[in-house]
């Protein structure tokens, strides 16, 4: 799957780990239930999980230092709860690494991802770059803070976007 | 000699510059790309469902609906002047009102809407976030910055959170909508405990506000009074705090069930203390500098507020005694129709735009416009739109009260009668909408018509009556006095009756239920002997909720289903 980061597509080079099958060496993803597991390899690559929607990110809490990715899931794009995912691990759980969102995520939508802490998105073969590019262009202001550290611009609460 | 604002900033709303401009622009521009994304075919109709809502667009029975912002009710007369041009030109040529402030154009072409929408970012005006699982448009006080019992404005506030939950980046795919209202005086004029978050605002010891926080109240199918959160919430807080309730309530509210998705019920299911712990313990943790709301922004957002040049009161208060000893019919609509002004020589005037065996809260184009145009000689260019459905000119000089009111008569703006049985809220019903069991506006006509005599309406005193045509609620009847529940029976239109609701200052209930389900006219016949057993059984002075109270239901209910 292509992945979009700061308006590029690049390769994916994760690999997502299937719930039985064994942990390969490289660069994985596990879901949250196989941390532990991850974890317990020995310098075979990076270590990422993949939180469900309904997952809890303070579970990861212990584990974060030693992350690298956390890969958020939409099972459908009105399901908001990766936002506040996101938002919470830049906020409170202070992670610097990647988090990346797939699922059923919209081009309308990516503005939001960005501003909650997203640093890439899973899109579908068939997308348009095109349309995700413009989607971020749309808006030059905001009206609220974000974790994001944009510059309060001129008046009241407004955030210059870029 | 008139009224029109003297400096350039609108008076009782916020004054827009050119970065909110532009942000309406792009939010526009956006749409029509969206619709076009949705009829070459790249967006399915259920990908651009929640992005249609979230303009304002609902697909209703016959057409679609486009709901408009009125942010805090409060619009300018320019901007009522868009609405009328919109109407005439992309509906029948009229508009409705809703108990939240908005209005709806009810015949809308999906291929016109980002033509309208351009229209009324023109004028100012959006329809963002009127609808779809957000933070929807905060409602205030109808009489706020009038009120002689305020104790401070709540649309400044109203519209710092407009401003912050605009595209909030967060809190746009919530479980479900999300309403906040917010009062600036003790005496509740916006049912702050039937919204999810109510706030009530007070002066607090450093001579900043402070606010009561209330949250998940609520009406729909399962009503729920709001329980309150905080007492004292700083202002500094405030938007730290919404912060933290919507990202419990984004986390943590049910998603499986659209009916129990609302905040209420993860607040019962979590309890008020639970969930005011999850509240706190969010609340701790963030990052209190980020969220800060300073006295700076405060004052710089009231700075963009336009206040009304009030003249002196002069013989004002003498000339209007005289001309309503006069006119008894201009003495009663005074009574009813106006509301105490902080300012010595002005009032506040309710326009009804419920008129006997009209349609409650639609207005033609050409009352808009005359409406607007009162506005400019009256009332500084100022207008309200009331969650009651009425319009408010907010400030109008006491000796100009009795040539509004016979331009008001007229033109068929003239009831008096706020505040009274024939004060109707209805919903659309199933005349629009897809939703409905029972049409809301016939059987809402009749009983307007069978007490439309003023006599009559004062006799009986204050009464709220609330219809909606399907457990949704829309027309607010599980707060009505008296409230009229459209359901379906056997595939027939029906309504049950509720007794003893109120979202009144004193004391917010919840009807209830009195018997099982009448055709129209069995309704509204019933509602004309429960009338009758309570002028009978009141005491002196008594109102009719204060009657239903003491005595209960069960005369009334025997009134209704007693069978001539
Ligand atoms: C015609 C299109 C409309 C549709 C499809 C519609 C739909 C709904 C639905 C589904 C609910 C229940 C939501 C819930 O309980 O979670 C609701 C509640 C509500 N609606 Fe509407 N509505 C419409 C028009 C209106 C109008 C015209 C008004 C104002 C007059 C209005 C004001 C409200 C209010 C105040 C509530 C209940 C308060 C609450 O949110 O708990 N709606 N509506
Ligand atoms: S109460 Fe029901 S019928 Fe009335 S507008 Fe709401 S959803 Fe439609």
């Amino acid at each position: 799957m292509p992945l979009l980061e700061n308006g590029q597509l690049k390769d994916d080079n994760w690999q997502s780990v299937a719930d039985g099958a064994a942990l390969p060496s490289g660069d994985i993803l596990v879901p949250l239930s196989r941390l532990a597991e991850g974890l317990g390899r020995n310098n075979e690559g990076r270590l990422g999980v993949v939180l469900q929607s309904g997952d809890s990110v303070d579970a990861l809490r212990q584990a974060l230092p030693r992350l690298d990715c956390v890969q958020l899931i939409f099972p459908i794009f009105r399901d908001g709860r990766p936002f506040t995912q996101a938002r919470a691990l830049r906020e409170h759980l202070q992670f610097k690494g990647e988090i990346r969102v797939g699922g059923h995520v919209l081009p309308d939508q990516y503005e939001f991802l960005l501003r909650c802490g997203v640093s890439a998105v899973l899109l579908r073969e068939d997308s348009d770059l095109a349309v995700w590019q413009k989607a971020h262009d749309a808006f030059t202001v905001a009206y609220q803070p974000s974790v994001l550290e944009e510059q309060p611009e001129g008046f009241a609460l407004r955030r210059r976007l870029f | 000699m008139s009224h029109a604002p003297q400096s350039a900033l609108p008076v009782g709303h916020y004054a827009y510059d050119d970065v909110d401009r532009t942000f309406l622009k792009q939010r526009v521009a956006q749409f029509r790309d969206q619709v076009e994304r949705r009829i070459s075919g790249a967006l399915t109709e259920d990908e651009f469902k929640p992005l249609r809502l979230m303009n304002g667009l609902y697909l209703q029975l016959h057409a679609y609906m486009l709901r408009v912002a009125i942010p805090y009710g409060v619009l300018s007369s320019s901007q009522m002047r868009a609405l009328a041009q919109i109407a005439q030109r992309y509906d029948r040529d009229y508009g409705h009102f809703t108990t939240r402030q908005n209005i709806q154009f009810n015949w809308i072409k999906l291929e016109e809407t980002p033509d309208i929408l351009g229209l009324l970012a023109d004028a100012d005006m959006h329809a963002i976030q009127t609808s779809g699982n957000c933070i929807r448009n905060v409602t205030a006080d109808q009489f706020a910055g009038a009120a002689a019992d305020e104790v401070l404005d709540p649309r400044v506030y109203a519209e710092i959170l407009r401003q912050w939950s605009t595209l909030h980046p967060e809190f746009t795919f919530l479980p479900r909508k999300f309403k906040i209202a917010i009062s600036g005086s003790s005496q509740d004029r916006v049912a702050a405990r039937f919204h999810d978050i109510g706030l009530m605002a007070r002066e607090g010891e450093n001579g900043r506000p402070v606010f009561e926080v209330y949250v998940g109240g609520g009406l729909g199918r399962t009503p729920v009074v709001g329980v309150k959160l905080r007492d004292d919430l700083p202002e500094e807080d405030l938007i730290a705090y919404l912060e933290a309730i919507l990202r419990v309530y984004n986390e943590y509210g049910r998603r499986d069930n659209m009916y129990k998705a609302r905040i209420k019920i993860l607040v019962q299911a979590l309890g008020v203390d639970g969930f005011r712990d999850r509240v706190n313990a969010e609340f701790s943790a963030m990052d209190k500098a980020r969220y800060k709301l300073p006295e700076t922004i405060v004052e710089a957002i009231r700075s963009r507020f336009g206040v009304p040049d009030f003249e002196e009161a002069g013989n004002g208060p003498e000339k209007l005694v005289q001309q309503r000893k006069a006119d008894r019919a201009f003495d009663f609509w005074v009574q009813t129709n106006t509301h105490k002004h902080k300012q010595a020589g002005y009032a506040s005037v309710t326009i009804s735009c419920k008129p006997a065996g009209g349609i409650p809260g639609d207005v033609t184009s050409a009352q808009m416009n005359l409406l607007a145009d009162l506005a400019d000689q009256l009332s500084f260019g100022e207008l309200r739109i009331t969650h009651l459905q009425n319009v408010v000119l907010g400030h109008v000089r006491q000796d100009k009260l009795y040539d509004l009111w016979q331009v008001l008569e007229q033109n068929g703006l003239g009831t008096a009668n706020v505040g009274f049985i024939t004060d109707i809220i209805a919903c659309p019903g199933l005349d629009y909408c897809a939703l409905a069991n029972a049409r809301s506006i016939p059987i809402a006509q009749k009983l307007s018509e069978r007490f439309a005599s003023p006599d009559l309406q004062r006799e009986i005193g204050p009464l709220r009556l609330n219809i909606s045509g399907c457990i949704n609620a829309c027309g607010h009847h599980h707060a009505g006095h008296i409230g009229i529940l459209g359901v379906d029976k056997r595939g027939q239109e029906a309504f049950q009756i509720t007794l003893g609701g109120a979202a009144d200052q004193a004391e917010v209930s919840i009807g209830q239920i009195i018997g099982s389900a009448m055709s129209e006219d069995e309704t509204v016949d019933a509602i004309a002997r429960i009338i009758d057993t309570y002028l009978t059984v009141r005491t002196a002075g008594e109102s009719f909720i204060e009657t239903c109270r003491r005595v209960g239901t069960t005369s009334f209910k025997d009134a209704a289903y007693a069978t001539a």
